[in-house]
């Protein structure tokens, strides 16, 4: 699936978060839309899906322009991502099976021995099968991204947004989640979307990476490009990484 | 900031923007009704939590009632030796007032502020936008078997709180202050009409479709973090309570006439 955002503006009372963000995000590929906290990067994500209605711009998905679709239209799209949020908004009144079998009940006939033989693909794809029974707050902050991003897949979707997959993780946990979006992009053959701050993750995981800084998106490209770029604002992020009082 | 012409400007812009805001939901709740998926599961789940679990709180408020007002009712009646009207009071109050307003309150106390905290807590986790994301409609989802369930049960408890309210007015007044049994009950059934009972239950219907819209409304607006949370729980209670009691105004001067 195509997904093109043309000059996306969106404004919240006096603040401007995106003034005209331009992005192509490539079919089958890994992108990480990074900034800093607070600059919209989340605003931009919820706008692909349809959480969040622009105030003009365009997102254009398969060329079809979302933005001007009925909530029918949008649902019938949705059905086709699958979204992991910042704290996995996993529902707390269900087990982790439970959540996983969710959007399978509402949006599948396959009978009850299907959906939990599904669920059960899922969570052990995560690495998650023993906690299958287990309530959502009864999870560490990783089990939880993870037990989401089973649910999300639920519906073998085409394209999975991530919203700060890796914030409040321990490094090692960090890098386990960048492994993990990666091979799910390559069992799923999925178009991941990844909206980020961390470095180390984006270079190990990602195909292209956007950078959006006062809300325009001002370098775009593969990894490699990145370390290179000369933009002042990249050049500053990049090297904030390197600790040299360390 | 303390000028008053521009507080009175925001306070009515708020309240004709939070009346729009509700009007739309209570449309949207009808239309989405008659769309399946049915959620029956959620609704039973939702008539347990509204209905069956206010059941104690609710006997409890109309029983203490009804014992009042007898013994209030008996202290003035005696002065002019009109003590026989006493079941006839004791009724007709909590049906016509006492039994459907009582039991709004309770149950918005008990139902309508957990409604707007749960609702409150999966806004600011971000659970609403995962349903909506996974093509959920949240309102179909969470607000139209609340809604439902309210409607269908706070009539229902309000039934159970007349009944035991009469009860113990029947208590206090017959068995305690020794009132004619006989009179009692002849003036009971001879004074209270099944208009002022249905005229209650009407009542009843409506302020529960009010405590849980509202409820629903104020969480599912729920912003910024525990702290919205607890706002949207404590505006949807005094809201919904004020709304029963300003809406029992109109509905008698409607309905009694």
């Amino acid at each position: 699936m195509m997904i093109k955002i043309v000059d996306l503006h969106k404004r919240f009372g006096d603040q401007e978060v995106l003034r005209g963000v331009n992005l192509d995000i490539p079919e089958g590929k890994i992108t990480f839309i990074m900034g800093r906290s607070g600059t919209g990067k989340s605003v931009l994500l919820k706008h692909i899906i349809g959480l969040l209605e622009p105030d003009s711009g365009q997102i254009l998905i398969d060329g079809k322009d979302i933005t001007t679709m009925s909530e029918k239209e949008l649902a019938e799209i949705r059905k086709r991502f699958g979204m992991l949020f910042q704290e996995g908004a996993l529902f707390d009144s269900m087990t982790v099976g439970e959540n996983v079998a969710f959007p399978l009940r509402e949006h599948t006939k396959l009978s009850e021995e299907e959906i939990w033989a599904r669920v059960r693909a899922k969570l052990a794809q995560v690495g998650l099968l023993k906690d299958i029974d287990k309530m959502p707050s009864e999870l560490s902050g990783g089990m939880k991204k993870r037990a989401a991003l089973a649910r999300a897949l639920a519906l073998d979707p085409e394209v999975v947004l991530f919203d700060e997959p890796t914030t409040g993780l321990d490094p090692i946990m960090q890098m386990s989640i960048a492994q993990l979006i990666k091979e799910t992009k390559e069992s799923h053959n999925l178009t991941c979307v990844v909206i980020s701050h961390d470095i180390p993750v984006a270079f190990a995981a990602a195909d292209k990476i956007a950078f959006l800084h006062e809300g325009v998106i001002i370098e775009e490209g593969p990894p490699e490009k990145i370390k290179e770029s000369k933009h002042p604002f990249v050049q500053e992020f990049l090297r904030a990484l390197k600790c040299p009082s360390l | 900031m303390f000028n008053p012409i521009a507080s009175i400007g925001r306070a009515t812009i708020t309240l004709v923007r939070e009346m729009g805001g509700m009007a739309l939901m209570f449309f949207q709740v009808l239309v989405l009704t008659f769309r399946p998926p049915y959620r029956l599961r959620l609704f039973l789940k939702q008539m347990e939590f509204i209905g069956v679990n206010s059941t104690v709180v609710v006997l409890l408020t109309g029983l203490f009632s009804g014992m009042v007002l007898a013994l209030q009712g008996y202290y003035g009646f005696r002065k002019f030796g009109g003590e026989t009207l006493l079941g006839a009071t004791v009724a007709l109050s909590l049906v016509r007032e006492l039994g459907p307003v009582l039991t709004g309150l309770m149950v918005t106390a008990r139902a309508g502020s957990a409604i707007a905290a749960e609702i409150g807590t999966m806004r600011v986790t971000e659970q609403i936008d995962a349903l909506t994301v996974m093509a959920v409609n949240p309102i179909h989802y969470l607000v139209v078997p609340r809604f439902w369930a309210g409607v269908i049960t706070v009539p229902l408890l309000t039934v159970l709180a007349d009944v035991i309210g009469i009860a113990g007015g029947y208590f206090v007044g017959v068995i305690l202050l020794h009132i004619d049994q006989g009179i009692f009950i002849a003036k009971m059934k001879e004074l209270v009409e099944l208009s002022d009972i249905l005229n209650g239950l009407y009542k009843a219907f409506v302020f529960g479709g009010l405590l849980t819209l509202i409820g629903c409304y104020k969480g599912y607006h729920a912003r910024r973090g525990a702290e919205g949370v607890g706002q949207a729980t404590t505006e949807a209670v005094v809201i919904s309570s004020i709304t029963i009691l300003a809406g029992d105004y109109i509905l008698t001067s409607l309905l009694f006439k």
